[in-house]
Formats: structure tokens, sequence, C-alpha cells
């Protein structure tokens, strides 16, 4: 239908100017006159045996669909060359079904089994062809033959034709959207697929069809995340989106312990101290509070997957793509830790040089960011200065991002600016500076007076336009503060006799009405002048001429009675039924007669109240609840098919629905209880028999490694090669235990659920991983025994896998912190966030991303040829996060209070021992300090003054931070050598202002450095130090402490030594050495029956090892 | 995702129109056109445009509008972007993206548009896939298929979708095996009143024109990595490699890309080429108005600056202009009172002015607002930042390559405030 309106909207124009097109096409020339006839010349083109005639005629077609001409006519003609030998022809007729297909359902029925035959092609090329086509026919009856075409292809070996299978997916589901259910049984197999080629269409085909089910994610999360440097650019767009949303579902919000203390301080709106306020305050210091304590009982811990998305979606920032720069910045701005936001900052920047369209777009999604996270963009200030060249909406946006960003210290900057743009030409855009004047005078105080002043100056502009906008922002700006400026007021009540437009004029009257008590004389004058052009009056005036008649009537109704009375009359006559209304309402409140009841006697109240200023807020202020970046969010308004972004869940749901396999280092202790298990049905059970060579298992629901070894072995060799070579850049010990595992499930499916449970109580480590897999992907119903078990491990193994990065860092974690103090992130992060941002932003650096192990390449097949191989060694991606721990852990760092930020008057610090080599001096130990400025002045010159020490103690001092921003955190090393005591070191803490006595008492764990030996030399050793050197505590594991897991991980926090090899699994042992006088340190803690156990510290200095035993103890048994 | 595309023409024709789902009456754009009508300017048309039942982005390039057609929620960048992507390969295919151009070419135009979207979803838009789907036309090969009647689509399948680089198309063959890279800076500033710098800065790329044989892997260095601050690469370079030792290391497409572009690092103090002394004054009852403009080099490293342009927006109120100019040629359009002077090479010894009177509209009062001027300029052989590429090595083929570095630098957006 549209298309034969658009025919007829074409046809009176076209005719003439087509015409003389055609002379460009060398064959067709201008002979034809009229449609009719060029049409039965085309039929005929098209039905002769030469290609040449019919290449000419399509293009001719083709040429008429590209200027909206109604070729549906020639349907039959075109149609029965669907199977013409020449690509070009083919291709062209391709282009001319899709167009026409909709319209001529029965006729388009003629070519499906040409696709149908194109779909069974060995040429994959071909296949995907055929599918892409055949789903493009819009014809509803097909949609059978669509549907077991989407299904075949997407158990095709080759991934171009899966990837074609997955965009067909949306356009089968707007076509009969019934098939819904089937269509998401692909989705989740395809979505199992391990090719970056079909990884973003088949995302793009989830958000399409079944947005909602999230839980299809799980397992190919971090697969997803995995691969997503390598997707091509469009689908990693989709791909960062829809993993945005997932993690907004699943994990913790990273800024929950600030956020509540964020808002207190946010000190915006503190100019009007009002009685509400206050008593919100109150309540937000108990909210503050109550956060504060739940912080404390429950710190915050990344989820690990959480952490590689941030992780692996960063190096996306450097694309070329604007969209998959701007999608990762909304990534940021949304699920990162406060302190790692700003990396975006940079990146959105980079991104205003484009073009003019990417400005718009970026500077809309800035402005919103700006609100939130001034600091973020401060650095940046001057990128968003104005050009007279750039466009006008351009030009105001940027100027909405330099009034959010201006604060005390740049104001003078940004107000010199804004002086510059109202000399502009563009009057719209000096409009759109005076508001912005009025909304950073309301802001920041301090620059209210010279604002205010600024703005009177521009009263005597010449323009119009520009005098207007003034009066309004100056009138929101003296009702702040009215008394002060009465002769502003009077300035203006004179410009009533030149200003015409009716925004300013209303304004001025409202102001005199208003403060009528600061202008006695004027005022009544105004009104007779106004009563006299009363008429003449645009209605927004006319209202305001009525307010002011009435409330001079209250204040003075001696001299304005008669004027009153005489505009009310006018009023009374008006044509607008609101002005009418409104003079008989005021008649009746404000002039006392009989029937007048109570109301009039509270006139002067209802009229001269007190009414608080207005609030000049930023049109972007209410848009953060939309995602960043979306169509929804640039327009302000829901767009459809728009998924909200979900707030953070209170708790986080069950991490491990995500695992797809048990990492190896997790040992779970024999007495965790199985459950029982669900197996599941296969979903494509019947399919897979149906599709023969192809790797269909997939998505066979169970682990995607185990399915995938699964269709390997059964399908000997031939198929699926593809897989294989991009599965040898994941894990080698996945593919090791793969026919383990596939033996294991096998066996399984023929028991009966129950006699599993009895029978796998003492099965072996090996087929509990397995079972694990089963377990989560099985409903969460658990006893709780289970849940809490199960809970532990997951804890241990997200400790684990964050020291390992810990460790993988130390080379780089000097060169980060100097990175840290210089970038100066903008937030004061919390306490125990502060630790961890510091640990895992250093994750961020590069030693993790080494090459994964070779991978171990299968016979490829010919077609994709070496130089697939090839470049999957090159870009493979390596996880080491799912790969497993070899190294000793490590633990994470506890953090110390140095300074309160009450007693340092804003300024915080806390320290850390941060257990690297202090390389200025091996003999001390290295104490990372953070320090925030709480404040709301900046502190300058901060170090330290006036050490204190017992003898024979070192330090080695920080170097001079020689400022601190308020609200900005920093970082400094500094070295003190103990001399092997627990003894503290006093200090002063310096500012420009004041002075701080503080002090650092090391734990004696930390007086210690990890020393590797192995178990023979750690026999020897402990052999020499018996006797007086040897302390030994028998002690009872804490319930949750039974593992050796968790006994290295206490023991390693508590001291920092390193673990020693040992044989027996019944006994752990440390070794390390004191920092200064490189004592041997040896712990020993052998596990009994029932959680006894046995620690033995041997140590060459006895009071060191005392001391040591008792921290061990504690940590141990608590 | 992209419903519709239409091609619209300055003069508000829709001359193409392609959909990839259902027909889009052409009528939505009615509501783009009346968008249009509102903006003063060409480029004040919003990018993105709610209808009642659609939404309309749409890119300005080479004054031609194109308006995708979006029925549901998809970011507007994801649509910003693609057309810009379409642009540029029209540009790549044609030489020139016009309307004639198109025109001409709208079989070839349209297939590519059937390649590069699927359902409105981006399918193929690297150029080097696309131009083994399509082949560019060229006048020759236009000939050549008039008379033999062979196409322009490409008779072998587009194997370089499937590859791991789909960037580079496989079996490339050249006689001359040659890689030239040009460093292009650009600088952005703004310049107050009295001189003094507002703010400066430099922005780089490194355009690429690789023929190579084979499946080359080249690695490039530079001796001063640290000026690079904010980076963005092409994606075939290897970003671990960048982040651990400061390298490009890739596989080149085939033929013209941009490898990188660069932002230098904001500590740096940007050195400015030229300088501007002006004195434009009107006077208050006089309809005369005083133009005094002089430019000279400054900070050029002994390089000449070169294809110096000037241009700027002059008040409303200024009827017409009387000038003088030292050297090159300039011209005044009294509707848009866009005053251009093309001055060429600066002289150092003799440094180019521009002088004499505006007349102003008699009666009216002194405009207040003074015109800023923007300055275009060359310099060839030098890179603005001092960034200097070390060198260019290349594994995994046999033969030796013909390499070649250039440097330049340009003004950007230079404006100086009077």
């Amino acid at each position: 239908m549209s298309a034969s309106s658009a025919f007829n909207d074409e046809k009176g124009g076209s005719s003439s100017v087509a015409e003389p097109e055609y002379g460009h096409d060398p064959a067709s020339g201008g002979i034809f006159s009229s449609d009719y006839k060029r049409h039965d010349d085309l039929k005929e083109m098209l039905d002769s045996n030469k290609d040449s005639l019919k290449l000419e005629a399509m293009k001719r077609i083709v040429a008429m669909i590209a200027r909206g001409k109604n070729a549906s006519d020639l349907f039959p003609a075109v149609v029965k060359n669907v199977a013409c030998k020449n690509i070009e022809v083919k291709k062209l007729v391709y282009v001319y079904l899709v167009r026409y297909a909709e319209e001529q359902q029965d006729l388009a029925l003629l070519s499906i089994s040409t696709f149908q035959r194109g779909l069974k092609d060995p040429n994959q090329l071909i296949r995907a062809s055929a599918l892409r086509v055949l789903s493009s026919i819009r014809v509803t009856i097909i949609v059978p033959i669509m549907m077991l075409a989407i299904k075949e292809a997407a158990s095709d070996m080759s991934p171009y034709v899966r990837k074609t299978a997955a965009h067909a997916i949306p356009k089968l589901y707007s076509l009969d959207p019934e098939q819904k259910d089937q269509l998401i049984e692909v989705i989740e197999k395809l979505l199992a697929d391990k090719t970056t080629l079909v990884a973003g269409s088949v995302v793009m085909a989830f958000e399409e069809v079944c947005p909602e089910r999230i839980d299809l994610i799980h397992k190919n999360y971090r697969k997803l995340c995995n691969l997503l440097i390598d997707v091509e650019e469009w689908g990693q767009v989709v791909i960062i989106n829809m993993l945005t949303r997932y993690a907004r579902t699943q994990f913790l919000n990273p800024n929950m312990n600030e956020s509540l203390l964020e808002e207190g301080n946010s000190g915006e709106k503190t100019f009007y101290g009002s009685d509400e306020d206050e008593d919100e305050d109150e309540e937000e210091k108990e909210k503050k509070a109550e956060a504060a304590a739940m912080a404390k009982r429950k710190p915050y811990v990344m989820d690990p997957d959480h952490r590689l998305l941030l992780r692996n979606t960063k190096p996306l920032l450097q694309s070329r793509n604007a969209a998959v720069v701007m999608a990762v910045a909304q990534l940021y701005f949304h699920l990162a830790p406060k302190a790692e936001v700003g990396v975006i900052a940079k990146a959105l920047v980079r991104l205003l040089r484009s073009h003019s369209e990417v400005q718009y777009v970026v500077l809309q999604n800035v402005a919103t960011m700006t609100i939130k996270r001034r600091g973020m963009f401060e650095p940046y200030l001057k990128s968003f200065y104005i050009r007279s060249t750039d466009p006008t909406q351009i030009k105001i946006l940027k100027l909405e991002v330099l009034t959010n960003l201006a604060n005390e210290t740049n104001i003078s900057t940004i107000l010199r600016e804004f002086q510059t743009y109202i000399k502009s030409m563009d009057k719209d855009f000096v409009a759109a500076t005076i508001q912005a004047i009025g909304r950073c005078a309301t802001n920041i105080g301090e620059v209210r007076d010279t604002c205010l002043n600024g703005l009177v100056q521009l009263l005597s502009n010449r323009d119009e336009l520009v005098v207007a906008e003034s009066v309004v922002v100056i009138k929101k700006l003296l009702q702040m503060q009215p008394e002060k400026h009465s002769d502003i007021i009077k300035h203006m009540a004179k410009l009533t006799d030149n200003i015409q437009v009716p925004m300013a004029r209303a304004s001025i009257l409202w102001l005199i009405g208003e403060y009528c008590e600061h202008v006695p004389k004027i005022a009544p004058d105004v009104l007779r002048k106004m009563a006299k052009s009363f008429t003449n009056e645009e209605d927004i005036v006319k209202l305001q001429i009525i307010n002011l008649a009435a409330k001079l009537y209250l204040t003075n109704s001696k001299q304005t009675k008669l004027l009153t009375q005489y505009v009310l009359n006018l009023a009374k006559y008006d044509q607008n039924y609101d002005i009418r209304d409104r003079a008989r309402f005021i008649r009746q409140l404000i002039v006392p007669t009989e029937k007048s009841g109570a109301l009039s006697k509270y006139a002067k109240k209802l009229f001269l109240a007190l009414k608080p200023a207005p609030v000049l807020e930023s049109p972007f202020k209410d848009r953060d609840h939309f995602q960043l970046g979306s169509l929804s969010h640039l327009l302000n308004a829901k767009a459809g098919g728009y998924q909200e972004l979900p707030d953070w869940p209170e708790a986080a749901p069950d991490p491990s629905v995500r695992n797809v396999e048990v990492p190896e280092w997790t040992k779970c202790s024999s007495r965790e209880k199985r459950k029982e298990k669900k197996v599941e049905k296969p979903f494509y059970s019947d399919s897979e028999g149906e599709s023969g060579p192809t790797e269909s298992a997939d998505s066979e629901s169970d682990s995607a490694s185990g399915s995938e070894s699964g269709s390997g072995s059964e399908e000997s060799g031939s198929g699926s090669e593809s897989e294989e070579s991009e599965e040898g850049s994941e894990s080698e010990e996945e593919e090791e235990d793969e026919e383990e595992k596939d033996k294991k499930k096998k066996k399984k499916e023929l028991k009966k659920p129950v006699q599993e449970t009895e029978s796998e109580q003492s099965s072996e480590e090996e087929e509990r991983k397995h079972e694990r897999k089963h377990e989560r992907k099985a409903k969460p119903r658990k006893s709780d025994s289970e849940s809490e078990s199960e809970e532990e491990e997951e804890d241990s193994e997200s400790e684990s896998s964050q020291s390992e990065s810990e460790e993988s860092e130390s080379e780089t974690e000097i060169k980060k912190k100097k990175k840290a103090a210089e970038s100066k992130p903008p937030s004061k992060p919390d306490k125990k966030e502060n630790k961890k941002e510091k640990t895992e932003m250093s994750l961020l650096d590069l030693d993790d991303f080494e090459p994964a192990p070779s991978p171990q390449v299968t016979p490829v097949n010919t077609f994709l040829s070496n130089s697939l191989v090839t470049d999957l060694e090159g870009l493979s991606l390596s996880d080491t996060v799912l790969s497993p721990a070899t190294i000793s852990p490590s633990s994470a760092l506890k953090n110390y209070e140095l300074l309160h930020r009450i007693t340092g008057e804003g300024l915080s610090v806390e320290y850390c021992f941060s257990r690297q080599p202090f390389s200025p001096d091996a003999n001390m130990v290295a104490v990372q300090m953070h320090f925030t400025n709480n404040a709301t002045s900046d502190t300058k010159n901060l170090h330290m003054e006036d050490v204190k020490l017992q003898s024979g103690m070192r330090v080695k001092e920080f170097p001079e931070i020689e400022l601190l921003p308020a609200g900005e955190t920093t970082t400094a090393v500094m070295g003190i050598d103990f001399c092997d005591s627990t003894q503290a070191a006093n200090f002063q803490l310096c500012t420009h202002t004041r002075k701080f006595f503080v002090s650092i008492q090391p734990p004696v764990g930390e007086l210690m450095r990890p020393f590797f030996m192995t178990e023979n030399e750690f026999r020897k050793e402990q052999g020499q130090l018996m006797g007086m050197n040897e302390i030994t505590e028998k002690l009872t594991l804490d319930a949750k402490c039974r593992n050796e897991h968790a006994i290295v991980q206490r023991v390693t926090t508590a001291a920092n030594l390193s673990r020693v090899p040992c044989g027996s699994d019944k006994e752990c042992r440390f070794a390390g050495r004191t920092v200064t006088s490189s004592s041997l340190v040896l712990v020993t803690v052998a596990t009994k029956e029932e959680g006894a156990a046995q620690l033995t510290v041997n140590c060459e200095k006895m009071v060191i090892g005392t001391m040591l035993v008792k921290d061990i103890l504690l940590a141990l048994t608590q | 995702m992209i419903h519709s595309l239409f091609l619209v023409n300055a003069s508000g024709d829709i001359f193409l129109e392609k959909h990839w789902k259902s027909v889009v009456s052409r009528s939505v754009c009615d509501y783009f056109f009346e968008a249009q009508e509102r903006a003063t300017e060409p480029e004040n048309v919003p990018p993105v445009i709610p209808t009642p039942h659609h939404y309309l982005i749409s890119v300005l390039r080479h004054r031609i509008y194109f308006v995708a057609v979006i029925q549901s929620e998809v970011p507007p960048l994801f649509v910003i972007e693609f057309l810009h992507r379409v642009v540029d390969t029209f540009q790549d295919y044609f030489g020139v993206c016009t309307e004639a151009a198109i025109k001409d070419n709208v079989v070839v135009v349209y297939e590519l548009l059937e390649e590069m979207l699927d359902n409105g979803f981006p399918l193929a838009t690297e150029s080097n896939i696309l131009k083994e789907l399509i082949k560019p036309p060229t006048i020759l090969r236009t000939m050549v298929n008039t008379i033999t009647g062979s196409t322009n689509v490409g008779e072998q399948l587009p194997t370089g979708q499937l590859s791991v680089v789909p960037w580079r198309r496989t079996g490339v063959k050249y006689t001359n095996n040659e890689a030239y890279f040009d460093v292009v800076e650009e600088i952005d500033a703004i310049i107050d009143k009295s001189g003094s710098t507002i703010t400066a800065e430099i922005q780089g790329v490194i355009d690429a024109c690789v023929k190579l044989t084979g499946m080359p892997d080249l690695t490039l260095s530079f001796m001063n990595p640290r000026l690079l601050d904010d980076v963005s690469f092409h994606p075939c370079v290897r970003f671990k490699r960048w982040e651990a030792e400061r390298i490009l290391s890739f596989i080149p497409p085939d033929g013209n890309f941009r490898l990188l572009s660069y932002h230098v690092s904001s500590q740096n103090l940007v050195a400015i080429p030229v300088y501007v002394k002006h004195n434009i004054t009107f006077r208050e009852g006089s309809s005369q108005g005083r133009f005094d403009l002089t430019l000279g080099p400054k900070q050029t490293m002994g390089k000449a600056v070169e294809s110096v342009l000037v241009s700027s927006q002059l008040p409303r109120g200024v009827l017409n202009a009387n000038l003088n100019p030292s050297q090159g040629t300039y011209t005044f359009d009294p509707v848009t009172k866009m005053l251009s002077w093309d001055v060429g090479k600066i002289n150092p010894q003799k440094l180019p002015s521009l002088k004499g009177t505006m007349s102003l509209q008699a009666g009216a009062s002194k405009p207040d607002e003074n015109p800023t001027i923007n300055i275009q300029f060359k310099i060839q052989q030098m890179a603005i930042s001092g960034l200097k590429v070390n060198r260019l090595d290349m594994y995994g083929e046999k033969y030796k390559p013909f390499k070649g570095i250039k440097y330049m630098t340009k003004a950007g957006k230079f404006q100086v405030r009077t």
C-alpha cells in the first residue's frame, strides 16, 4: 500500500526528472515514452536468452526501485530469472524479490524451491545467501519452511551460515511472533557458539526476540566477555549493551558503600537551608549510619565476573568506532566503581573531534554524566569551549556541559568565556548563554553578585531578545535576595516602557508585584501604565497585571483601589476565559463583601506568601534513569523496544550460574553434600539425530565444554573443526579432561537420580566437578547446609583468583601507583573499597593478557586455510580468571587507619602494607598510604616531619604531595625499617595549615617477606630450629576454615609468608624471612580429625615467633 | 534496526530510497523536511527526529542528507556511525560522494547497501570485503563491461568474510610492493583578542596506503611514543602489543586506510605556527568601519607556512568591504557576510596583510559583536608535536617492500577571537 502511495507522490515530479537520467544508461536511451511500453520492453529483455540483456533490464528495474517507482507489475517476468546462472543478474533478482515479495505472495512462492535447493549446496556461501534471501521474503505461508531452514542452518558446520541463521531469527520473529518459543531454542543453541563471527549476530537476535530471558546468558557470559574484543564492531555494540543490562541484574553495586555518603555530601542544594532540608539531612544521616553499619557487616567484594567484564571492555575505548566507544563508556558509567569511571572521559572527549552528529549525541550523554560525576570531565573543561563555527545545537549542548562543570575554582574562567559568547551573532546561543550564567549564579553563591551585575548591564543591550532573556534570568536571581536589590527592581520597572517581549514584561510585573514593599512609590505608577495598555497586552502579561493589581490592592489599597477595579473590569470582559476566570476569582478574594467567606481574611497570606526561589536545573537532570547512549536517553522519552536498565540487586544472585567448568584449584572438602540432580533433557534431542555431521550438540544444555567434546567424539572428525580450533585458544586443561567427563556424563545419564545421590557420596573429585555443573544448571533448591558450603567455596574461589592477579601484578605495581597519583581519581573511595580498587585496578594492567598456552590445533578444514590458525594465535585472549591457579595464593591486604577524617579536619589517611619490595631499600617494609581529602578546600604540601623512632629504625619518607584537591584521593608509598620489632614509628603529618601526630605500628606478620624453598630445605631448616626456637600450639579450626585452601588463605593474610609445597595433604607449610635480619620464619599447620589442628612456628627470633603464633592462632580460630 | 534509508539532496528531493524490511512510505520524510525548514542552517537539523511511528536519524555529508528510518530503540551513535561508514564507502568507490555520482552508479549503490546491511543490521562494512564482492567502477571497467556485457559483481565468493582477518582480502598480489604512511597533525586552537592562547591541542592521524603482496605482518615503532596520549586504532592493530611495548603491530588491510588517530598529551605546550595582528573597529555614528589584518609566522621550525586561507563571518550590519590585500585574493559575499582571503604562502620577509574599510548600513548603530577569524594553513614535512616514526618492519613475507613516511601539519579548528 505504502509503495503505491510513494509512487503517487513521485509520479508528478519524476517523469520529467527521470527521463534525462536514463541517458546515463547506455542501452536504454530515451526512446520509450510511456511507462507501460517501457515495462513491455523490459519484459522482453528478461525473457531473452542473453544474460547481458537480462542484466540490463534488471539494472534498469533496480534503478526504478531506488527512485521509489513502482515496478511490481514486472514480478512474474523477474521471478523467472531467480535461477539464472549469472551472479549479478541473480543478485539483482534477489533485490527485486525481497522488495516486492510481500505484495505478490503467491508468485513469490515460485522462487522458494530455488532457495531450498540453495540451502543444500556444498558451498557455505551459497547456503548462506540462500538462507538470507529466503528469510527476507516476508511471506507468511513459508514460515514453517523458514523455521526449518533456520534450525538446520543453526547447526551448520560453517560459522558463516550460522551467522546468517542468527540474522534470520529476528526476521522470522517479526513475520510471525508465534514462533517465539522455537526461536528461543535456536537462540539458546547459537549463544553457545564459540566463534566471534556468530556472537554479535546472535546477541542481536536475542535482544530483538527475547531480551527478558536473561537466564540464557549465564552460561555464555564469560565466553562473550572473552570473545568481545575480536567480534566485529557492530556486534560489540550490541553485546556491550546487553551485558550492561545483564550485569545490573547479577552483580552488586560497586558503589553501594559510597552512594549514600555521596548524596549527603553533594552540597549543591544547600543554598536554602529550609527546615525541610534539615529534616531530610537527619534522615539521611540515619541512612548513612545504617549504610555504614551495613558496609561493616558485609564488605563489598567485586564479583570476578564483574571485573572480567570491566577489564575486557576497557581496550575497546580505543576503538575507531564511535558507537563502540560510547557503548563502553555507558557500561563503565553504569557498572564501574566510581574511581574507575574516569577512564572514559578521555575517550569521549576524543569523539568530540568527530562529525557533528557524533558530537551531538556524545555531548548529550556527557551532559548527563557531568551532573552525576562532575570531577570526571573537569580536566577537559577547555575541550568544551565553543567555537563560532559550531552549529547552534552543538553550542547549546557545550554550554550545558560547561555550566554543569562550573564550580568555585573554575567559575571565573568559565564566566570569562561566557562573556565572549554573549557577543556572538547567534542570538539563540546568546539567550542560552544568559540562562547558563543564571544557573551558574544560583549554583555558586560567590559569583551571584558579579553575575547579577553583568546581567543588569545586558539590560541596556540593543537586542531585545538578549534583554528579555536577561530580565527573565534576573527575576529568578532576585528572588533569592530581593531586599538587597531594590535598585535593580527600580531599573527594571523603567524597562516596561521599552521591552515588548511578553515573557520579559510578565517577569518584570511579577517582580514588582512580589516586592512592591521595596518599591512603594514606583509600583502604583507601573500599574497605572499597565492599566492603560491592558487591552493590547499578551495573555501572559495580562495575568501578571491582574496579579500586580491584586497584590497592590492588598498592600496599598488607598492608592490603587480604583486602578485595581478598573483592571478587573477590563479583565472581566476579556476574550480569554482564563483571564476572565482569574479576574472573577481575585475579585471575590480581595474585595471584602458580605457574601465573601472566610477566605478573604487570608487573602494577604495567599498572595504575599514567601515564595521559594526557583531552582535552575539542568534539563539533563533526570535523564540518567535511561541507559546512556540509548535513543530513549537522547529523546528523554521511552522509545519502542527500550529495555529498562534494572536497579542493582539488594543481594547478589548466585554467581555460580555462570560457571561453565570447575576451575582446577578449588578442592572441595569431602563433607560437602551432594544434592539430587535434575537430568535435563537435551533440547534438541530429535534434531540432533537428523542433522547429521554437524555440531548441533553445542546447544545441548549441559556445560559447553562437555558437550562440545561429545560432539567431537561422536562425529569422528570431519565436521566442526573450526570450532575446535577456536576452542584451542582456551585453557588446555579443558581439553584433557573432556573425554573423561564425557564418559562420566554418559554413565550418569544411565543411572536413576535416587541411586545417584547415594552412590556418588564417595566418588572422586573428578566426578564431583562434573556434577557441580549440573547443579548449577538445575534450579536452585538447596538445603541449608548445601548452600552454605557452596557459598563458601565460591568465596574461596573468588579470593584466590583475586590474589592470583595480585601476584602477577607485583612488577607493575609501582608504575601503577605513579599513574594513580597522576591521574588522581576524582572520588574518595571507601576504606575497604579503596584497597580493593587498588589491587583490582592493577588487574587492568597488561601482565594478565599474556597469550594463552599455545593452542592445540586440530587439522583445519581446507576452506578456512592456515591463515585462520595463525591469526587465532595472534589474537587469542587468555582468560586468567578461568584458568587454574598455579602459584600459591597470597592474600588480600588489610587497611589501617592513620588519620580519621574528623581529627584530620577533612583529611583522612589510611595505610596498608602492600607487601611489595620497597625498591630504594631492601630492609624496609613498604607502607602504602591513601590520602583522601574530604574537606571542601584543597590541601597543599602534604609531607612528613619530625619522625620519632626507636633506635635502629629508619624511615624513607614519601615524596611531598603538593596539592590534593577537595574530594580527591591520592596514594604514596613510604618505607620503614622496623628492625624486626613491632615498635611504632611516630611522626607528624603536615599540611600547609596543620600538623597531625600519627603513628604506624606493624602487625608482626608484616615484618617478613615470603621466602621460597623446597620441601626438603624446609625440613632441613626446621630441624635446625628446634628447642627454644620452636613453638607449638594446639587449636580447633574455625568451622569455615577446614579445607586446605581456607587455611592457606588465612595464614597468608595474617603473615606475609609463602607456601611451601608439601606431599601430605594434612599439612600446610609456609616460609618467610624477616625483613631486616633475614631470619627464617617457618610455619606448619597440621590438621587432624574434627577440625583439630596443630600449629608450629620455628623462628630464630623468639619474640617474633611468639607473636606470630598468637596472630595465626587468632586468624585460624575466628 | 535500520529500517530504511532515504537520500535527500540540498533542495529537498528524495533521490534514492532503500528498504531492508517492510517498505516505509517516503512520506515519513515530511517530518524531516519540517525540521529542515525550522533549522536556520543546514547543519542545525537535529540528527534525531522523533515521529509518531518512527525515528529519523540523519547525517549531512557533501550536502546530502542520509536519513535512516528506525522503528525501535537502537543506540543513535550506532546508526550515525553506520551512515558515515556508508558515505565513506561511496567516496571510496566513486571518488566523490555527490548526488550525480550516486545517480550514475545507482546499481552499484544498491548492491553495496544490500551487502552492508542485512535486515537492518550491519553485515559487511569493511571496504576490503566489499571490494571483493562488488568491484568499484572504473572508466576502463565500465567500458569493457558495456562492450562485453560482463559484470562488476565479483565472480569469486567473498571468502574474506570468513577469515579471522576480515579487513584484509586474500590473494593480494603486487609487482611493486609499497607501504606509505602519512602522519598528519591538526592544531585546534582558540586565540583570544590579545593573542594569548585560550586552548590549543594537537590531534593527529596516521593514514596508510599499503600495497603489499600476501599476508604481511607489519610493526611500526615511534621514537617518542610517550607523546601519544589518547589513541584509537583500526581494528587490525594488536592492542596488547601497543599496551606492552608501544609498538603498532598489525596485518594491514589492502589499500588505503586510517591506521591510527591520536591526541597529543595536553601537558606538552602546543607550538602555534602563525600569529595574527588585527584591528577591526566600527565607530559609533559613522557608516564606516576599519579592517586591518596582518599574518605572520611563529614557531614553525624553519618550515614554510603554505595554503593559508583566512575566513571570517562579518557582522550583519556590514554592507560591503573595500579591502586591499598585499598578496593573494579576497572575496566578500554580501549575502552571507562571509569574508575569505586566500593568502597562499606566508613570506616571513614581507608579511601578508589585508587592509581597508567596511561600509555599514546607513543609520544603523554599530554592531556590538566582533567577528572571529578562522585560519587554515599547511606546513609540509613537519609534525608539530615532534612525533617521529622510528622504523617499520615486515614479517611473514620474503620480499623487500618500499617504505615511505610523510609528515604534515595542518590547522584544524583554528580560531582567533577579536
